[in-house]
């Protein structure tokens, strides 16, 4: 009996992901495989067409939510970085009231928020409309509407996921470590670079995963703050699923997306080491 | 034939439809995975008969509607509570008919209640599968006898549900264009604005493939109502021409009326009922039914299959249907009633207010987006009627432009 305990008390946890991933996932990929429609109902057909029709049709919007989010995270990664590194050395007491500041804006729900841009950056709306009344700005400059509005808008709602994981890498970096460094004549430049940076990149690697998958896959952002040609494949899925019925070709690309994600994110795990990062995450 | 197949094929009697159950029941769990299609047979008339005899009134109907369709008082519902003793529970819940479905479908399929006893849908393709798939409660007449007496006569003749089978309109409403008179200080009066190189970028048009569809082809001369796939293709042309000359800003939902009002877009495809809500607030918008047409679209209530209160939501939709409560509702909604009398009734009330309650009043007496006349219900046209294989074609052929 003693030994089965941990098996035991794991029991809930497999059981919570057998029914709420794998059954999902089978059902999925068998629905993606049907042809039908949803008055007459679908058959199973085993139509691996759908997934080429898929890709053909929306390959366009597939590229250009792996472009948008790979954008915001770049985009994260060259503001959180700072943000993570100067709360983890500077911070001092405060620190936990920095976190906070960072977490505050979460309390507020996702698609709220980036409502509130929306009504922020209107054409005529409290910032452009005043730089516009300063004659800063020419009357047509808009942001809404353009890629630049949705990238950032994925910036700015995903930003606190990439800043977390850096800053807690960062936070562990024993500061005797950086003054050894320098002890041993390296520049602050060369310490930074071959002594902390290395150390944070597992924070880096959790970082990224945890904002480019879901910013990838976001469709929020671009209905909001999207104009006529931003539409990503999150969008496109929830159509074809909500407004069409057409289960297969939704189910279709969902398992595209996340195949395309996963290859993704295997040959970044293999450019960064996995196994040190994992390594080093494990600590 | 063997038993099974003629189960299958012919239900004739309640026995057999049972039958059929069971072993649609034992299909569904052979083909696990499996989406069953729910295509069902009008009911017989003996069969709703019976279905209303079985049922009781319960002192409690669950009413969905849209959001800005019900006075913020809820003074039609309390109204009703009051008389009848049945109490309410009002959710806004419905944003556009698609997601709805979309959300609803699932749970219909599976034989469960959604927790409403009446519902409010737009006439179009979703309101077509809810019928086709058996998800709608078909109605009593004899318990609307405030209807048989009340409703217009247009409002009894539909094409999507002749006979008033499965519902009746809540209300109806225009698409137009609505423009910020701030920004656009020509008069609008034509739908070739909207296609307008002078006004680039600042157009909003609507993301529904109907409703954009619809004006691609009034743009045209083409009467949605009898169009063919060869026009929604040319639709799709002018419509993609639009959008590639940058004079599209958004394809929008609800939210085109915000933008408007904001400035963001100048013109924008609208609802009627919306844009005068928003002129009473005092926003600088204005709405036009384009010279070439618009369409006109009705809000139907109906009763969804396995929904716990259908004699309370049924007794429910008769009350709306008093001059009294339709002219109360209506004077807040502003959309187009489908109660005649209400119009006599604002007037009556128009006589006795004072000030700028009176101009209101006038204002809607006279308004010919709430009292349409012949003459301009001549100008509006309905949305098609599609069967599944024509919806996926129409449906992809205005997606491919507004979800580029």
């Amino acid at each position: 009996m003693k030994r089965l305990t941990p098996y035991l008390l794991a029991l809930p946890s497999w059981m919570w992901l057998a029914i709420f991933l794998v059954v999902p996932m089978v059902a999925m990929a068998s629905v993606s495989l049907q042809t039908g429609n949803a008055i007459d109902g679908f058959a199973m057909t085993f139509s691996f067409s759908n997934y080429g029709d898929a890709i053909g049709r929306y390959s366009t919007q597939l590229l250009r939510s792996l472009l948008y989010g790979g954008l915001a995270t770049v985009a994260m990664l060259v503001i959180g970085y700072p943000v993570a590194y100067w709360i983890a050395f500077k911070g001092g007491r405060r620190k936990a009231m920095y976190l906070f500041l960072l977490l505050l804006p979460f309390f507020v729900s996702f698609v709220l928020r980036t409502i509130s841009w929306n009504f922020l950056l209107s054409d005529n709306g409290i910032l452009l409309g005043t730089l516009k009344g300063w004659g800063l700005l020419p009357a047509e400059f808009h942001v809404l509407a353009t890629t630049f509005a949705v990238v950032g808008g994925l910036t700015y709602n995903f930003l606190p996921f990439m800043i977390l994981p850096i800053y807690v890498s960062l936070e562990r970096v024993d500061p005797r470590v950086v003054e050894a460094a320098q002890d041993l004549y390296a520049t602050r430049a060369a310490a930074f670079r071959r002594v902390v940076l290395p150390l944070s990149l597992p924070g880096v690697f959790a970082g990224v995963l945890m904002t480019f998958v879901p910013a990838t896959a976001d469709p929020i952002n671009a209905a909001i703050l999207g104009g006529t040609s931003n539409t990503m494949i999150g969008n496109i899925i929830q159509t074809e699923y909500l407004t069409n019925l057409d289960y297969p070709t939704a189910s279709a690309l969902s398992f595209t997306l996340m195949a395309v994600l996963l290859v993704g994110i295997f040959i970044y795990a293999r450019a960064l080491g996995t196994e040190n990062v994992l390594e080093a995450a494990a600590r | 034939m063997n038993p099974l197949m003629r189960g299958m094929t012919q239900p004739r009697t309640r026995r057999d439809v049972f039958r059929l159950a069971g072993y649609s029941a034992a299909g569904l769990a052979v083909a696990a995975c499996g989406v069953q299609g729910q295509k069902a047979a009008p009911p017989k008339a003996d069969a709703v008969a019976d279905y209303w005899a079985k049922q009781k009134k319960n002192g409690k109907v669950v009413f969905a509607n849209w959001p800005e369709y019900m006075p913020e008082d809820k003074g039609p519902l309390e109204k009703f509570k009051q008389d009848t003793g049945i109490a309410y529970e009002y959710k806004e819940v419905i944003q556009e008919n698609a997601e709805f479905f979309g959300k609803a479908d699932p749970v219909l399929r599976a034989g469960q209640s959604l927790g409403y006893d009446i519902v409010v849908m737009t006439n179009g393709i979703q309101l077509q599968h809810m019928i086709e798939l058996g998800y709608v409660v078909p109605l009593d007449h004899a318990k609307l006898p405030n209807f048989q007496a009340n409703a217009g006569q247009k409002y009894k003749e539909r094409s999507y549900d002749p006979g008033n089978k499965y519902t009746v309109p809540y209300t109806s409403g225009v698409t137009g264009i609505a423009y910020n008179t701030e920004f656009v200080k020509d008069k609008i009066t034509s739908i070739e604005s909207l296609f307008d190189p002078k006004y680039k970028g600042r157009v909003g048009m609507m993301s529904d493939a109907q409703e954009i569809g619809n004006f691609g082809m009034i743009a045209l001369g083409i009467d949605p109502e009898k169009s063919s796939e060869a026009d929604w293709r040319k639709a799709g042309e002018k419509l993609k021409a639009q959008r590639d000359a940058g004079i599209v800003r958004k394809y929008y939902d609800q939210s085109y009326i915000d933008a408007v009002a904001k400035g963001d877009v100048w013109l924008t495809m609208a609802w009627s009922g919306d844009v005068f809500q928003r002129q009473l607030a005092g926003e600088p918008v204005e709405f036009v039914v384009p010279a070439e047409g618009g369409t006109i679209w009705t809000d139907n209530m109906l009763i969804p299959k396995n929904a716990a209160n259908p004699v309370d939501a049924l007794m429910l939709m008769d009350y709306l249907y008093q001059p009294a409560v339709a002219a109360e509702l209506d004077e807040f909604i502003q959309y187009v009633t489908p109660v005649a009398a209400v119009r006599d009734l604002l007037r009556e009330k128009a006589e006795s207010a004072k000030g700028e309650d009176k101009k209101a009043l006038e204002d809607m007496i006279d308004s010919p987006l709430m009292f349409p006349t012949e003459a301009d219900y001549a100008k509006l046209r309905t949305y098609t009627t599609l069967t599944t294989q024509q919806e996926q074609v129409f449906n992809q052929i205005f997606q491919t432009i507004t979800q580029a």
